[in-house]
């Protein structure tokens, strides 16, 4: 006994130490532990600040202004060799070309003006250069109109090597046409303006003589099979006065237009397509009083030509067609640039967009599409001798009356993108007139992005109005019974059995949707429609015969099985409104209702449209609505519904005056949560939509969803493009919008509960 | 009268007891017509014969009736169809002809007002083919390197024999070709990207050189090796053919190395076909599919859906449990909790595209970009986990699902007494222990059921796996013998996105809608019943909490 008293304060003691520490380590775990149950619930906020700032971070760019700045300056390389004709650059911008008057082409380093090679152009010497023209910008090809009817056309390009892994671009000098003049004028009078277009098989020369004839020759390369000789066979036509002077030329890429236009602002437009017959198409004048044509260009794809004039206004033309096949030209829009003549345009090769410079010195980008201009610079005082925009759009050198070469960059990722050419209407080149279109890719260089979200937008909110109209009835009607009438014995089945439909796959409802229900309403058309007028009707048919049954019958169905019991009975009125469809759709509709609405009305059908899509949808909205709205009605106190009762209102005065009331916002927030549901579904309206962006009111035809169109188009958008970033603004606008709702439909919630309980 | 009727209410009450016979009536109706349509595809069809005369003069059609079609006559007469005899419908018959590779198209519109006699012989054989779908007709004989060695109703027998030899020799050919060829060719890659990675870091040398080439050396030696056994089985395989003539008595020559099932499905009995039933469904589940995805099985998919939901649990869980328990246990009612409620809430409510989109661009260019900067320098320009894969569906997934297991942690965690946690502390533990030994074993079937729904939800989720890692087409599992066994950064194929690829972007829909109708049931059931089997969990937990609090 002692002995164990003896020990005991000992090991106690040696307990205390022990378990001190221990006590510590404990303290400090609950410490640790809270901390970071703290972060980890607090990681739910960032979660979603992150997914906000991250697609904000991606859309940003689109939003920033343009800039440029000037890189080098240096004198003009080669300055003896004669006035500029024409700068351009090459795909990096190391490299650029300078094409003097006297003839010869002089590649320099665009970052010194150190020159890296000069040729001599194979002009013959007794002849002056009378005309000059750039062609394509793509195949880079000039041409020289010489003093003898005759033609030179010269290419420049650039071989790209890696001596030791670093990259060199080799300038050269090519002759796609042979290096010897061609001749345009049989009677050699001199060349005072050309044009031309070279391709693989044919190429066309426009030129006017000194006794103001027009010229066009058309030649065409015939490769031997045997050799690689190449034979020209050539076309000369000249061509019907176009009754003024002419003091521009431009022949689009195809070889198909000619665009004549002279100071005053006359504009003829012949078609060339034919060489052997050209006709004239359109003569107009595009000046307003007073106003003179100071240069002229086409905007990258050759269907616009863009105007500048004395006044520093630049206007974009373009061919149209309208409904009815008629060609008319047409004045898309106009920029006002500043006060002073506009002296050189030149278009983006990769963009609908254009350099401007105008007479004193300024320049100014625009892009056509978003009708907007990017950014305006005072580059030099003076007006500019030559401007050159690189390929890629991202630098141009810019040559004043002081000889002096100017080297800017400029940082413009995104022109194509504005307010406008998101939101509002745009008048796309070869459209009749404004409109709000979705078509963001093609294959081709030329082609125009057209970026509006209206269309996408407007199938959204269409195919979501017309999924909540399923919806709405349906589970709302269906949460009242359920929570209020019907008995809680088959309640604990039903609430979780329509709950389940919440958790079916989307996946699956559109694959049904799509090649199930499609066709079915296709074929079916008739008894969908007489399904909706006739299976309410039995129902309160039914119920009215019902009453009137002897009450041994009626007492045999418990309080709150009337849903049960009206199982069959619906079965029954749709097989019904099935049955007598054909009938009646013969009787009134000649047998077919599709045909007689597209022949009566000029209503279209498409298999998959926005009634198969509103009837999928609504089926997966209204598990959710029904729960949420359930929920609410379900838990408003029973003391106010007793009391009701008690004071002598019927079970249905009861729940519409009082237990609906209170509800409300439950009921309400429901709703919310089921539009913002299907705002966001992407599966069903991918798979039961023909996915066609039309803005088209009709129940018949199709649509795109903004989550549809993120579906189909974000795998192939370039990473960091202004589509891919116009598809994370789709993306961002759904996050805004469902965040709006739901946050809104929350908060009421959190409010209702506060109620409930004080209540 | 009625105007009194109308006044009581009853109507109405009528009317919204209607709506929910609707839902009910919608919800049994979509089970069962997947149900039906799912099922059905595995039940062996019989093959009828139809000696049909139209306008195009006489023909014999084999094949299996698939739907019937009634077109009101004036309908059928817009569209461009006679209609004999007055008939107030006309009546439509889908057959499946199957031989793609003669009739151009494996089905066909028939007019039952054409057909002038239906029969089914027993003698109609469907040969299930590696490629061009079924075929329909008779079997004449069998050969082999060239000579008959069966013929009339010896040759049936004897078929079945050979096939069941074949298959399996096909089996090893697909052995040999996924794993040993498979490794061989990963195993070079590996060797490959090494030597890279040495390289890059300046230790390329000509010792590991030649070490490098030895080993590339062997490899090669192995491959070779591995070849001759390919092509021997091959040859044998190749030896046998069937004779066998169409509808029309045309004679063809099938390979029967070609061939997958050979079936009489006329002379088979109920009990054949019961069985055969069977077969074909264990088949569906185990099988590679084959026809860009039209025929065969569906196994890939079954796989990369359930290791996709695997990993997504693995991350999902400790986040929402956390989550739930800073919202019920540690945070103080106020602000912050309504803010965090109202996030989680938004992080249900955003849609699963927006998920997808965010995926794509923060996980697999952001993070995956910068993985393969810091750690696979040497795989650049092809990336690694810069391009869409299964470790990023996973994360993309587990970002969607977490308000689910949130949510249902919570709610077990509110229905655990006071009492408990208040008997807990007063007995000394602290508060994380409290959570750790009472609070969180008690709430575990919560857990469990937040859990069960989230993996409900991610298997049925399709729109943002499109961005972030599913393919039609997977051509290896994501799981292998290979080290390290386990690929994240592999594509892989999903269930769901199955029934989107094979039903709408497929060559051949309308032979594929059968299959499609079959994954969609192995989907549903398996989502339905998670979502059963939580709700069990669910109501049961209640139950038990009941009990406790009084």
């Amino acid at each position: 006994m002692s002995e164990l008293n003896s020990t005991q304060p000992h090991s106690s003691q040696l307990d205390m130490m022990a378990s001190a520490r221990y006590q510590r380590w404990r303290l400090l775990k609950d410490k640790l532990v809270a901390r970071s149950v703290v972060v980890g619930g607090l990681s739910i906020i960032v979660a979603i600040v992150l997914i906000f700032f991250y697609l904000l971070y991606v859309v940003f760019p689109l939003l920033l202004s343009s800039h440029a700045e000037q890189v080098a300056s240096y004198d003009m390389p080669e300055a003896a060799m004669g006035r500029t004709l024409l700068l351009a650059m090459e795909e990096q911008n190391q490299v650029a070309v300078r094409f003097t008057e006297n003839g010869q082409a002089i590649f320099f380093n665009t970052a010194d003006g150190a020159v890296i090679s000069t040729e001599n152009l194979p002009i013959p010497p007794q002849l002056t250069v009378t005309s000059f023209a750039h062609g394509d910008f793509d195949k880079a090809e000039v041409v020289y109109g010489l003093s003898d009817g005759r033609a030179l056309i010269v290419k420049h390009q650039y071989k790209i090597t890696y001596p030791g892994g670093k990259r060199q671009i080799t300038p050269a000098i090519d002759y796609p046409l042979g290096n010897q003049p061609i001749v345009v004028d049989a009677a050699g009078q001199a060349l005072q303006q050309v044009a031309v277009k070279v391709d693989d098989e044919s190429s066309s020369l426009v030129a006017k003589t000194a006794d103001n004839r027009i010229l066009l020759v058309g030649l065409t390369q015939k490769r031997s099979l045997f050799d690689d000789e190449v034979t020209l066979e050539r076309n000369d036509i000249v061509l019907e006065a176009a009754g003024h002077d002419v003091d521009f030329m431009l022949l689009d890429k195809e070889q198909r237009n000619l665009y004549l236009a002279n100071r005053k602002g006359d504009l003829s437009i012949f078609d060339v397509s034919d060489k052997a017959q050209p006709s004239i198409k359109h003569k107009l004048n595009v000046m307003e009083q007073g106003a003179e044509v100071s240069s002229i260009e086409f905007l990258n794809g050759d269907i616009s030509v863009l105007i500048g004039d004395n006044r520093g206004e630049l206007s974009q033309w373009s061919m149209v067609r309208d409904e009815k096949n008629h060609f008319s030209v047409e004045k898309l829009r106009s920029f006002k640039v500043s006060g002073a003549p506009l002296v050189a345009i030149n278009a983006e090769q990769r963009r609908k967009g254009m350099l401007v410079a105008d007479a004193n010195g300024n320049i100014g980008i625009y892009n056509s599409t978003a009708e907007r201009e990017v950014l305006k610079n005072s580059v030099v005082k003076g007006k500019p001798a030559a401007v050159a925009l690189s390929p890629r759009a991202d630098s141009f050198l810019l040559q004043g009356d002081d000889n002096k070469v100017h080297f800017w960059h400029i940082d413009n990722e995104h022109p194509e993108v504005s307010f406008s050419s998101l939101w509002q209407k745009v008048w796309y080149e070869s459209y009749p007139k404004p409109d709000y279109i979705w078509q963001s890719s093609s294959a081709s260089n030329d082609f125009e992005p057209k970026m509006s979200l209206v269309p996408l937008v407007f199938g959204t909110l269409k195919a979501s109005f017309y999924a909540m109209l399923v919806a709405i009835p349906l589970s709302l009607f269906g949460a009242i019974y359920t929570a209020y009438f019907m008995t809680p014995r088959i309640r604990q089945y039903v609430k979780p059995g329509i709950e389940i439909m919440g958790a079916l796959p989307t996946v699956i409802l559109g694959f049904l949707a799509g090649l199930w229900l499609a066709p079915f309403v296709e074929a079916h058309l008739a008894s969908i429609f007489s399904l909706l007028m006739i299976v309410p009707l039995g129902v309160m048919i039914f119920a009215f015969f019902w009453q009137k049954l002897p009450e041994h019958i009626r007492y045999l169905m418990p309080d709150g099985w009337n849903a049960v019991v009206l199982i069959p009975v619906i079965i029954f009125c749709s097989w019904l409104a099935f049955a007598i469809s054909p009938g009646i759709e013969a009787l009134c509709f000649k047998g077919d209702l599709r045909a007689w609405m597209s022949s009566e009305f000029g209503i279209g059908y498409d298999q998959r449209n926005t009634l198969v899509v509103g009837l999928a949808m609504g089926f997966a909205v209204i598990p959710m609505i029904f729960s949420i709205a359930e929920d609410a009605i379900f838990s408003v106190p029973k003391h106010l519904t007793t009391g009701s009762l008690a004071l002598g209102a019927t079970p249905w005065q009861t729940m519409t005056k009082v237990v609906l009331l209170t509800a409300s916002p439950g009921i309400f927030s429901a709703i919310m949560i089921g539009f913002g549901r299907a705002v966001g579904e992407t599966m069903i309206v991918l798979m039961a939509t023909g996915n066609t962006p039309v803005m088209d009111l009709s129940i018949f035809q199709g649509l795109r969803t903004l989550s549809a169109n993120i579906a189909v188009e974000m795998p192939e958008s370039e990473v960091n493009s202004t589509h891919y970033r116009v598809l994370f603004l789709a993306a961002l606008v759904l996050f805004m919008f469902t965040f709006i709702v739901n946050t809104l439909a929350e908060m009421i919630r959190q409010n209702l509960r506060q109620k409930y309980s004080s209540l | 009268m009625i105007k009194a009727w109308f006044k009581s209410g009853a109507p109405w009450i009528w009317l919204t007891a209607g709506a929910v016979s609707i839902n009910l009536i919608l919800v049994v109706g979509l089970l069962g017509l997947i149900a039906v349509r799912g099922l059905g595809h595995f039940w062996p069809a019989d093959i009828v014969e139809y000696h049909y005369q139209d306008s195009k003069g006489q023909s014999i059609i084999i094949g299996e009736e698939v739907a019937t079609a009634l077109l009101p006559e004036a309908q059928a007469k817009a569209a461009g169809h006679e209609v004999l005899n007055n008939a107030e419908y006309l009546v439509q018959f889908l057959v499946k002809t199957g031989n793609r590779d003669i009739l151009g198209s494996d089905f066909r519109w028939i007019q039952e007002q054409y057909i002038q006699q239906k029969t089914e012989p027993e003698d109609l054989i469907a040969i299930e083919r590696r490629e061009w779908g079924n075929f329909y007709g008779r079997l004449l004989a069998v050969k082999e390197s060239g000579a008959v060695i069966a013929q009339g109703e010896q040759a049936w027998n004897t078929a079945q024999e050979k096939l069941l030899k074949l298959l399996e020799l096909h089996d090893q050919v697909d052995d040999l070709q996924d794993h040993e060829v498979a490794a061989i060719n990963y195993n070079l890659e590996r060797l490959r990207l090494k030597q890279r990675a040495l390289e890059l870091k300046n230790q390329w040398n000509d010792t590991v050189s030649q070490e490098f080439a030895a080993q590339k050396q062997a490899y090669e030696q192995q491959y070779q090796a591995i070849q001759q056994k390919l092509a021997e089985l091959n040859r044998e395989i190749k030896r046998t053919s069937l004779v066998v003539v169409d509808a029309n008595q045309k004679e063809i020559s099938v390979p029967l190395g070609r061939v997958v099932k050979l079936t009489r499905p006329n002379a088979m009995s109920l009990f054949d076909k019961s069985i055969e039933y069977v077969s074909a469904f264990i088949t569906f589940i185990t099988d590679e599919p084959r026809e860009a995805n039209t025929e065969g099985g569906i196994f890939p998919a079954i796989f990369g859906t359930v290791l996709m939901v695997l990993l997504m649990a693995i991350v999902v869980t400790p986040f929402g449990v956390i989550a739930a328990v800073y919202l019920r246990e540690y945070a103080k009612q106020g602000l912050i909790t309504r803010i965090i409620r109202i996030a989680v809430n938004n992080l249900a409510g955003v849609p699963s595209i927006v998920y997808g989109v965010f995926g794509l661009g923060f996980f697999v260019y952001i993070l995956g970009g910068s993985i393969d900067r810091m750690f696979f320098p040497e795989s650049a320009p092809a990336p690694v986990f810069g391009t869409p894969g299964l470790l990023w569906a996973s994360l993309t997934l587990a970002l969607l699902t977490l308000p689910v297991v949130i949510v249902a942690t919570e709610e077990g965690l509110s229905r655990i007494p006071k009492s408990i946690r208040e008997g807990s502390l007063a007995l000394g533990a602290t508060k994380a222990e409290t959570l750790w030994r009472t609070v969180l074993p008690m709430a575990s079937p919560a857990i469990m059921t937040g859990l069960i729904l989230a993996v409900a939800r991610a298997a049925g989720e399709v729109a943002p796996l499109m961005l972030v890692g599913v393919v039609k087409l997977a051509p290896t599992l994501p799981l292998d013998g290979n080290f390290p066994y386990l690929h994240l950064d592999r594509k892989f194929m999903h269930l769901g996105f199955h029934v989107y690829d094979v039903g709408f972007q497929s060559p051949n829909v309308e032979a594929a809608r059968p299959l499609v109708y079959a994954t969609s049931l192995l989907l549903v059931m398996v989502i339905v019943g998670l979502n059963m089997f939580a709700i069990a969990i669910r109501n049961n937990l209640r139950e038990k909490f009941r009990a406790l609090e009084n």
